[in-house]
């Protein structure tokens, strides 16, 4: 939390507590309240659904954060309310309703918002071998964390894609770190040729300028053959790669979805090859579909993207087939693949070094870090602990 | 996480990008430079009006024309221009003022491809300020953009928040036909997430701006914004509003209403403009002809009466169409049992 008004706040009264409203991914500063879905007086379970919440990314259930009776409802069907601020106070079922009724409204007057209303971590940007690259940096106490963990995203998208991963893999022993990937978010657009080897050698002048001597590589996708690539040609600096439905491990590609999402101008044209990243096509919402577009309208983008699938993805196949490289490479290697993957085969697991540590998600498809995100981040973590 | 801009910032920041991308864009117009003093004196521009021009004469002197006042001759100067090759931005202060300069703009500038057989374009934009709220009377608060939509070879576009601000105005100075570019004077204040870097939006591309399943409203400008607040009422009262925002009414997005309009089954058009002749009158008409069979009640249109906008607050305050007024039609058409057919 960031404005001390928004960790303080007045003492509560003995067995009081305040449910406030709840932050959904990084860049969520306030939330639309739509209505409560408990009456005041009742008996409320900690986890359990209490009031409907509306931000620009997602919708969403606010769960009860601690056990006992639903004291005040303080949040109005309507407002905008920002993150951090009392919508509510749970207690006693016998608390003397004066005494809530006073501490709730001292509750409301001193409440101050971080600034911006936004009391989450902010992207930052560096510049490394003269290209810009955005990151998000979360977790790591001090600064003196013991490991670093490095996000790489697949082919049109970006650091936001972690949305569900970054905070829950962190801690204050385990600094995580998003990137956008040159090319693509708000990272620089220009590139030399758009191959796996200037990607890599991004990342590795990434990590280099920010003085990390050795990190942890999650890739996603064409993430994925990033990392086995800079694994390969930094030994020293990658200490093991967690690899997500990863390009690289296959010939076979759905070319159609590379030049189908370089082509795309419009919703219309983008919505069904989304859909093909998941295997539910009901998380493709219209505002996800808008923010991949609003991406793809930022001036370099389709260039860059057209750029980096010719290099890597050349007439529906991969053009490079990394898994000798990723056999020779000394580092510990997780694999998680969906069994509906429709983007690359998950048959391409099979492909991965015997000595790799294979997690196939029955049912999920080609964005698991996203649609079976708990499940993920259960995976990343039992590995990242071992390694 | 993004960064947060004004709608008025949003259009500084996309004709800064703009003509630090192309020489050939300029800008011209009264009272752009100059008004503020400060440590640049005369050239450490206020920036127009309201300040949309802010900081651009002192980094561009010699693409910064502050004019005289003298609508005619600077509109009339601003088409010549694209017509040789540059990129002209003219800011016509408030959009009341071009019946002065109109045969530059309807009869000149929107004539030179089709008169030329194509092979003329005028990458003209003109931004200007229309809509009541400032109490400023009637000769500078109407809504006019239905007179140029009337218009083949004008293309018309109203953004309603910072981020189509920024990236219409950017596909404007771009886009190689005339474009009048509409900004209500009481949206310069919004925030909203806007990307640092240029990006485009195109032309008759609608925006979805709320997903609903009851009642579809069609609104541009400051209308999308009253319709938000109507829509949050009567979202507590379980009605379900659908917001399609056009972006531009000239290219018109026709499909993405019809398609809206064959989910909700009913239409409410909200519109600052007078209700006759106009964009309102426009859409009701294009749904009735095309999506007829949708419908299940009679679509109402919320609009400005037919009236010049009163300089008596209170008055001005009742022309302007208002969340409760929006609310009320479309509780109406929730309520309507398609009588037609009994």
């Amino acid at each position: 939390m960031s404005g001390e008004g928004a960790a303080a706040g007045p003492d509560a009264p003995a067995g009081l507590a305040k449910l406030v409203m709840p932050k959904w991914g990084l860049s969520m500063s306030e939330g639309r309240f739509i209505g409560w879905l408990v009456e005041e007086g009742t008996d409320v379970g900690l986890g359990d659904g209490l009031a409907e919440v509306e931000t620009d990314k997602i919708d969403g259930v606010v769960e009860a954060t601690s056990a006992g009776t639903l004291l005040r409802r303080l949040a109005q069907p309507g407002e905008t309310i920002p993150v951090g601020a009392p919508i509510g106070v749970i207690g006693p079922g016998d608390a003397d309703p004066a005494v809530v009724a006073a501490w709730a409204a001292e509750l409301q007057a001193s409440f101050i918002p971080g600034e911006d209303g936004d009391s989450g971590p902010k992207t930052e940007t560096l510049t490394a071998d003269g290209r810009r690259l955005r990151f998000l940096r979360v977790g790591g106490g001090d600064g003196t964390a013991a490991q670093t963990v490095v996000l790489l995203h697949g082919f049109g998208g970006d650091l936001g894609n972690w949305l569900f991963n970054q905070e829950p893999l962190s801690s204050s022993s385990r600094q995580v770190i998003a990137l956008d990937l040159p090319g693509h978010g708000e990272s620089s657009k220009e590139l030399v040729t758009g191959d796996l080897d200037e990607l890599a050698g991004a990342v590795g002048a990434f990590l280099d300028a920010l003085g990390i001597a050795q990190a942890h590589l999650v890739g996603h996708s064409l993430g994925g053959a990033v990392a086995i690539r800079l694994a390969l040609t930094r030994p020293g600096l990658i200490a093991s790669l967690a690899l997500i439905a990863p390009a690289g491990l296959g010939a076979e590609i759905d070319g159609e979805y590379i030049d189908g999402f370089v082509a795309a101008e419009s919703r219309r044209d983008l919505k069904p090859l989304l859909e093909r990243l998941f295997a539910d096509p009901e998380i493709v919402t219209r505002r996800l579909v808008d923010d991949v577009l609003r991406m793809k309208r930022i001036d370099g983008v389709t260039e860059a993207l057209t750029a980096i699938g010719a290099a890597t993805f050349p007439a529906g196949r991969q053009a490079h087939v990394l898994t000798a490289d990723l056999a020779a490479a000394a580092v510990p290697v997780l694999v998680v693949w969906g069994t509906a993957d429709q983007i690359v085969p998950p048959a391409h697991a099979g492909a991965a070094p015997v000595r790799a540590r294979v997690e196939v998600l029955e049912g999920a498809g080609h964005s698991p870090h996203m649609e079976r995100a708990s499940d993920v981040n259960r995976l990343l973590d039992a590995f990242l602990g071992t390694v | 996480m993004a960064r947060k801009l004004s709608f008025l910032l949003a259009i500084n920041e996309a004709m800064h990008q703009e003509m630090a991308r192309d020489e050939s864009v300029i800008v011209l117009g009264e009272d752009i430079a100059g008004g503020a003093g400060g440590s640049a004196g005369n050239d450490e521009a206020w920036g127009g009006a309201l300040g949309a021009t802010q900081g651009l004469k002192t980094k561009y002197p010699n693409r910064v024309l502050d004019t005289p006042i003298s609508e005619s001759a600077f509109i009339g100067a601003a088409v010549g221009a694209a017509a040789a090759g540059m990129r002209p931005i003219a800011e016509l202060m408030f959009v009341d003022f071009m019946g002065v300069c109109f045969d530059q703009i309807y009869n000149q500038a929107a004539k030179f491809r089709y008169m030329f057989g194509g092979n003329a374009v005028t990458p003209v934009v003109i931004r200007t300020m229309y809509g009541a709220g400032l109490r400023a009377a009637s000769q500078h608060s109407q809504t006019l953009y239905p007179l140029f939509a009337h218009i083949p070879g004008l293309k018309v576009v109203i953004p309603s928040n910072p981020y189509d601000a920024k990236g219409l105005l950017i596909q404007a100075i771009r886009d190689n036909d005339p474009i009048v570019f509409f900004e209500h004077k009481a949206l310069y204040e919004l925030e909203g997430e806007v990307p640092e870097e240029s990006y485009t939006i195109p032309f008759g591309e609608a925006n979805i701006v709320r997903e609903g399943s009851d009642v579809t409203i069609v609104a541009v400008g400051r209308m999308v914004q009253q319709s938000l607040i109507a829509a949050e009422t009567l979202a507590a009262e379980g009605i379900s509003v659908e917001i399609v925002d056009p972006r531009t009414i000239s290219p018109l997005d026709e499909d993405t209403i019809y398609e809206s309009v064959e989910n909700t089954g009913r239409l409410v058009i909200v519109d600052e403009a007078h209700p006759r002749c106009s964009f309102a009158s426009d859409v009701g008409a294009l749904v009735a002809q095309n999506a007829f069979h949708a419908l299940t009640a009679p679509i109402r249109m919320v609009t400005a009466p037919h009236s010049p906008v009163p300089f008596s607050p209170s008055l001005e305050d009742l022309f302007v169409p208002s969340p409760e007024k929006i609310a009320a039609a479309v509780r109406g058409v929730m309520n309507a049992k398609a009588g037609a057919r009994r």
